[in-house]
Order: C-alpha cells, then sequence, then structure tokens
C-alpha cells in the first residue's frame, strides 16, 4: 500500500534538445551542466523539495544513461524516501503494445499509474530546460483558492518579446479566456512557463480523451488546455516575478550563465533557505595559480586556474593554464584550456581540450559585420590543435 | 588481501593543535578548503577495499559525529559492514579510556564480532593518500606480529618530540623504539597507523588490560620490542604529519603547491567528504585572488594571496588576506587586512580591522569570535 500524497510532480524531461545539438549528442538537455555545478534539471528538482513536493516522476526517452545516472537514488535532493522520492519513468513495453512517448500529454498518459499509486488530489507538470527559483506550494495555494481546473504559470514579458512564447488573454480575476502560440501581435503580455498544476481527476479524463483522439498531437499545450477551455473547465493564471528563463538554444544557454554573474539579476543561488543542490563533484577545492587573474566569474571545485578569467562561468575540474584567457565564456566539467589560447563568447564542452595558443569565439566589438557574430559553441570531448581558430557563431562537433 | 577491518582514533593527539580541538577531536579538525582531518584515513580506508570501520572518540565528539552522518558519502551506509561509530564506555568493562589499549578494550565488541582477518588501524594526524593494501600484504609476507608504517627522513626536534621513533635492523625488523625522545636528524617515524591480525590484537588487548598496560606506545611497542616480531613498512608517498599548529599552518599551505597537490588528490583514489551543497565560488569585479584554494561557497570581492579558503568565506571589498587559512564562514568585512591569521569557523573580522603576524607563529582566532 502506498502513502496517498497530496501533490505529485511529473518533470517532462524527454526533449532531445535539438538546438544543443552539439552539447546533447549524447545526453537528455535536461542534464546538460549549467551554472559551474549544476545541471539543468537540478532547478526544477530542487524546487521541488523547497516546495515540500516529494514525489517526483521524471519523464524521459532521449539519451537517457547521463540522467539516469546523475538522478540516481535522488539523495542529492534528498529525495530518496520510503514512499514517494524521484522516479526515472521511461516508456516500456505493455501488454496492449509498446510505444514511445509521442507527445507531452502522451508521456503523461502512459504513466497514470505511475501517479495513481500515489492517489494524488493534484499533479504538477514541470519542464526540464528552465532556469528559476520558484515555489510550487504557494501556486497550488492560489490553485486550490481559485478552485480551477488547471493554473499556468505566467510571466509579464516585454511586449516586443511576447512573440517569442505562448501568450495567455485573462479576464480581471485572471482567468484564462484563450490563448495564442508565438502570435505576430500579442494581445496580452502574460507568457506561459509551461508549468502546470491540474486538478488530477480532471486531468486524467482529458488525457484518456486525447488519447482515444487519433488526429490529436498529444501535447498539452496544443490540445490539453484548449480542450479543458472548450469544455467550460475553470483555468486561472498564476503570475510570477521571479527569474524565468528557458534555456532551450546555445543563446539563451549563454545569457542564463551569465545572468548568474550579473548583479543585477534577480536569481540568488546563495540563499541558505532556498538551496538549488545538485550531485557534488568529488574534487579539492579550487586551485588559484601565482599568474591568475580572476574576475566577475563563478568558478567551482577540482579547477587549477593560472590564466585570465573575467565575466565567465567555470565548472568542475577545469584547467585554465598560465597566458590563457577566458572571457565571456562558459567552460564545462572537465574543460582544457592551454597556454595561450583565447576563449571568447564561446562555450566549451565537456572534457574538450583547447589548444596552445587557439583562439575560439571573437568579442563583437571586434566584428564589423554583426550578423556572423555569435556565441560558438566546442562540442564535448573534442580536441582542438594548438593554433587553431574557431569563429564566433561556430558550432564544432568534430575535433580540428 | 584478506578481510580486513578499519579503526580510526579521532581523539588521539588532541593536545598538539589545542586550539583547533577545544570544541573538537583532531579528526574533525578543518583542513585543506573542504576537509576535516578524518577525510583522510577514512577515504584510504575506503579506497583500500575497507568496507567496515569503526571510529573510536572519547570526548567533544559532536562535530565528528555531525561530520560522519550516516557515512554516505564515503559509501559506508552498508548492510553489511560500513561504519561504527565508538564513543566510550563501549562495554561494561570499558570506562573514559587514557591510552590506546584501554581505547580498543572499548571496541572489542566489534574487533570480535567482526569477520576480518586483519585490523587497519590508523590516527587522524597524517595527511596523506596511502594505499593500505601492500601494507597489510606486507605483514602477511612478513609474519610480523605487528606492522608499523614509518617513515625515514630529516625531521626538526618539534616534530621528532611529538613522534615514535624506530630503529629498524636491515630486515625491517624493529629493534628498539623511542618515545617522543629529544632528537633531530635523520631517523625513522611512525605514521601512527599499524596492522595487526585480528587474534593477535584481541590477545593483545586482554593480556595488556589484564596487567593494567594501557599505552600501545610504550607498553607494546617499545616494552616488547624484543620479544614480539615487530616490523615497519616504509612509506615514501607525499605526506604531511601535524604535530603543532605551526605543522598545521604548513600542512595547509603545502597544498597551495599543485605538485603536492596532485600526489594527494589522486583522480582514482579520490578523498571524501561531507557535501554540504553551497553554490559555486563568486569572484567580484574588482577581487584579486592569486596563490590560494578557494572552496565553494565562497564571495570574494577583495584581496586574497598565500591563502587557504574554506566553504562560504566572504572577503569584502579592499579587504586583503595574505598567508591565512580562514575556516568556513569566516567574515572578513570591507577594507580589514589580516595576514598569517588562522579563523576557526564563524569568525567575523570588522571593517577596516588590521590583523597581522609572523610566519613563525601564526595568530589562531576562535570559533565565532568577532573582532
Amino acid at each position: 500500500m502506498f502513502n496517498k500524497k497530496e501533490c505529485v510532480a511529473m518533470l517532462l524531461a524527454g526533449g532531445q534538445g535539438s538546438r544543443l545539438y552539439a552539447l546533447t549528442q549524447t545526453v537528455a538537455k535536461p542534464a546538460v551542466p549549467f551554472g559551474a555545478k549544476y545541471r539543468i534539471i537540478d532547478f526544477p528538482l530542487s524546487n521541488c523539495i523547497n516546495s515540500g513536493i516529494d514525489t517526483v516522476g521524471v519523464l524521459t526517452q532521449y539519451q537517457p544513461l547521463v540522467l539516469n545516472e546523475y538522478i540516481g537514488n535522488g539523495q542529492p535532493w534528498d529525495l530518496d524516501r520510503l514512499h514517494g522520492g524521484v522516479h526515472v519513468l521511461s516508456p516500456y513495453e505493455k501488454a496492449s503494445g509498446k510505444d514511445w512517448y509521442s507527445g507531452t500529454a502522451n508521456a503523461i498518459y502512459q504513466n497514470i499509474p505511475f501517479i495513481e499509486r500515489y492517489d494524488p488530489e493534484y499533479v504538477v507538470v514541470l519542464s526540464g530546460d528552465h532556469i528559476y527559483k520558484m515555489d510550487y506550494n504557494k501556486m497550488l495555494d492560489f490553485h486550490k483558492a481559485k478552485n480551477a481546473a488547471a493554473t499556468i504559470a505566467v510571466l509579464d514579458v516585454p511586449k516586443e518579446e511576447a512573440s517569442r512564447f505562448g501568450i495567455m488573454i485573462t479576464d480581471a480575476e485572471d482567468n484564462i479566456i484563450d490563448f495564442e502560440e508565438k502570435p505576430k501581435n500579442p494581445r496580452s503580455t502574460l507568457a506561459s512557463m509551461g508549468i502546470y498544476i491540474f486538478d488530477w481527476k480532471k486531468l486524467k479524463k482529458y488525457l484518456i480523451a486525447n488519447e482515444e483522439d487519433a488526429n490529436a498531437s498529444k501535447d498539452f499545450g496544443k490540445n490539453i488546455i484548449p480542450d479543458m477551455r472548450e469544455a467550460g473547465e475553470k483555468l486561472v493564471a498564476y503570475r510570477f516575478d521571479g527569474y524565468w528563463k528557458d534555456v532551450g538554444t546555445i543563446e539563451s544557454l549563454w545569457e542564463a550563465n551569465m545572468d548568474l554573474i550579473n548583479p543585477n539579476i534577480p536569481i540568488d543561488l546563495y540563499d541558505p533557505a532556498w538551496k538549488i543542490y545538485s550531485r557534488n563533484p568529488i574534487l579539492p577545492p579550487q586551485a588559484i595559480g601565482h599568474n591568475a587573474e580572476i574576475q566577475n566569474s563563478m568558478v567551482t571545485e577540482g579547477c587549477f586556474i593560472d590564466g585570465s578569467v573575467e565575466f565567465s562561468i567555470i565548472s568542475e575540474g577545469v584547467t585554465i593554464e598560465e597566458g590563457a584567457v577566458i572571457y565571456d565564456s562558459i567552460l564545462m566539467p572537465g574543460a582544457h584550456i592551454k597556454k595561450g589560447a583565447k576563449v571568447e563568447y564561446a562555450i566549451v564542452g565537456e572534457d574538450s581540450v583547447i589548444g596552445e595558443n587557439a583562439q575560439i569565439g571573437a568579442r563583437p566589438e571586434t566584428i564589423v559585420d554583426k550578423d556572423t557574430w555569435g556565441v560558438a559553441v566546442v562540442g564535448n570531448k573534442l580536441n582542438i590543435s594548438d593554433g587553431a581558430n574557431v569563429p564566433p557563431k561556430a558550432i564544432i562537433y568534430e575535433d580540428m | 588481501m584478506g578481510n580486513v577491518l578499519g579503526l580510526i582514533f579521532a581523539n588521539m593527539h588532541d593536545m598538539t593543535v589545542g586550539e583547533l580541538t577545544k570544541n573538537r577531536t583532531m579528526g574533525s579538525v578543518l583542513f585543506g578548503g573542504r576537509y576535516r582531518l578524518i577525510d583522510f584515513p577514512l577515504s584510504n580506508m575506503v579506497n583500500s577495499g575497507i568496507n567496515a570501520v569503526g571510529v573510536i572518540t572519547k570526548d567533544n565528539y559532536q562535530s565528528l559525529l555531525d561530520h560522519l552522518g550516516s557515512a554516505r558519502e564515503w559509501d559506508l551506509a552498508r548492510k553489511k559492514g560500513g561504519l561504527y561509530i565508538l564513543p566510550p564506555f563501549g562495554n561494561a568493562g570499558a570506562a573514559l579510556y587514557t591510552g590506546r589499549i584501554e581505547a580498543l578494550n572499548g571496541a572489542m565488541s566489534l574487533i570480535k564480532h567482526s569477520l576480518c582477518d586483519y585490523v587497519v588501524m590508523s590516527d587522524c594526524d597524517v595527511i596523506t593518500n596511502m594505499d593500505y593494501r601492500p601494507i597489510v600484504d606486507q605483514h602477511i609476507d612478513s609474519g610480523a606480529d605487528i606492522t608499523v608504517v614509518t617513515h625515514t627522513g630529516q625531521y626538526t626536534n618539534e616534530e621528532i618530540k611529538m613522534s615514535t621513533v624506530l630503529n629498524t635492523d636491515d630486515s625491517g625488523r624493529v629493534q628498539s623504539v623511542l618515545i617522543r625522545p629529544d632528537l633531530s636528524g635523520t631517523c625513522t617515524c611512525s605514521l601512527n597507523a599499524f596492522v595487526m591480525s585480528k587474534d593477535f590484537l584481541i590477545d593483545l588487548i586482554n593480556d595488556s588490560i589484564a596487567r593494567g598496560r594501557v599505552s600501545f606506545e610504550t607498553d607494546v611497542l617499545q616494552a616488547k620490542c624484543g620479544e614480539l616480531n615487530i616490523r615497519a613498512f616504509e612509506y615514501d608517498n607525499y605526506f604531511s604529519k601535524i604535530t603543532s599548529i605551526g605543522s598545521y599552518f604548513k600542512a595547509n599551505m603545502d597544498l597551495l603547491d599543485p605538485a603536492n597537490a596532485s600526489k594527494l588528490y589522486l583522480p582514482k583514489r579520490a578523498i571524501y567528504t561531507k557535501v554540504s551543497d553551497n553554490a559555486p565560488a563568486k569572484y567580484d569585479l574588482n577581487c584579486r585572488v592569486v596563490n590560494s584554494l578557494i572552496a565553494d561557497g565562497c564571495i570574494i570581492e577583495g584581496e586574497v594571496e598565500n591563502s587557504v579558503i574554506f566553504r562560504g568565506v566572504r572577503v569584502g571589498k579592499n579587504a586583503k588576506v595574505k598567508n591565512c587559512i580562514l575556516m568556513q564562514g569566516t567574515v572578513v568585512a570591507d577594507g580589514a587586512e589580516c595576514s598569517y591569521l588562522i579563523t576557526d569557523k564563524n569568525v567575523n573580522i570588522g571593517s577596516n580591522r588590521i590583523l597581522t603576524s609572523s610566519p613563525a607563529y601564526p595568530m589562531y582566532v576562535g570559533k565565532g569570535a568577532s573582532l
């Protein structure tokens, strides 16, 4: 017999992350390193436990090896529990047949038996590619107070950015009366954050109905939410005013990392009351050499730094040799930057080696044609030879 | 290597760094930016395939218990074996101990009921990455009753005065033992790690207790070195031995040299410690950090040079920290300057305060002090 849980979280972590392909060839997007000692999934998982939600299903199907190993028994997030805890849910063969997850709604549909074991009143549906700190419990209180069938967290975004998001149109009471996906002329500035709370009995009904419709695309945004609105269910918007960022592209991944070292951006990783947990590396403290110059950067355990580092995020076990210059860049775990190499506005993948005097990326002020400028990316486990030049905006998949 | 039980003495040598052990055991003394001394023998045992370890402690052990927890971080949260914490009064006959033999008597039930063939014992005063397997192998092959891990080298008078010195013949058999002699120069010192068979150890404890002999060094190693087959295992890898607050300071500072650090932190034989989920260290816009060890959770806004900075330390704007060891949670406020300082946990150094000491005698500031 399983203990009843009031609320179960379902974390969608199956995405391939095709726009981050150089970094996600062998790992699922939620397992991509972020912020020196984290992986993206640490944020929603930490939010869950900090919000008092101790039962989390992580839905994966793309390259789950690294993600599964990383999550393990959930102990780093205090999610190793007698009842509940974190469970990695991959598609599996059933008596009736076998299916991959064919959409976000289908992934939850296939795991109805998992959710039912805990007999919850509410289900939180989360996404594995967002960076933010949020108390889901407050959102749940709001959901209960509004007596809603579904609550969607929204962020008030600048008007010029609204056309990049799913936009919710609300009445004066924050009831959602309409929505539009990436509208050219947005009628509102409330963007969906991809965080939903559902009344479980109702969600289950709509999941089953959606599954029976052969033409449906089995997606929350495209099917479940519109179906619920058409049926007259009460949908409300929950306004969130903290920091939130989707890290689905190279640019946004780079920006979100840079936000951590921007004092004007309100995301505080040093708050003891809301720690972001991660599987900590077993490495000695970072060693800063005689020739090092470090400013406005974040660095974690096991690094050896003897070069110059500015406005950068340096992950565990990185080596930066004397005379190397790292500027506005992200170095992922185990990267090795040799003497005299310059890494500017770039992301260097896990365990990649940048040869002596190589040049990776460039500062925008040195580029005449601004369209050719962008963040350069060196994928995972690559060797870039001495003196090589990786131009800005380039994405490197092979040794060079 | 047969089945081995590890025993760690957490309180031995407390007096060598009396300031640091006022509120803690030797084993829970903070070291190297993110460790406590017990992490070294404990990780070494785990990395040598020992999966049952008893930690013998006496007093002041709250910080030790807090640090070890369920020992999950050392992979010792096990059904079979795992970590056993052995406070005093371990059995009806054992009282608060004064010597190592009495301490072992308190751990008698663990030793007796262990399925081990051999026992490896270690104190917490030697910082090294030691593989016990060749030591146990040599113990078995040589037929020794007791194997003592030693290092032959140049020692200062201060070091020797805190050590057990062994004289061995060419075959490595110990001929005579000097306890804390007033000498200096080249000699063979014990690194306070020993191997015995379980049966030998149980007999030794029973026999010694019956005769009122409590000191392992004096009553066994020294008194019985003719009668017993006591052998040295010469250890040549990198190590630091803590015999005073001065050598504690030096042992920390030695790790600023990557050549030393690379001999202590081996990729395949990691040193484990308690995880505290700190955010990465943050270096502010106008900071300057050279030749230092910095742990996670620090926020550095000022200057840091030749220093070891533990987790969660704050160094304010225009503050200058040189040749210091700042333990967990120390705050150096804006404009303060310190050099040759060892601050214990959660020390506050007020803004614009200037605290300097000398390399010969680094100043120690007690836990939680505000200056």
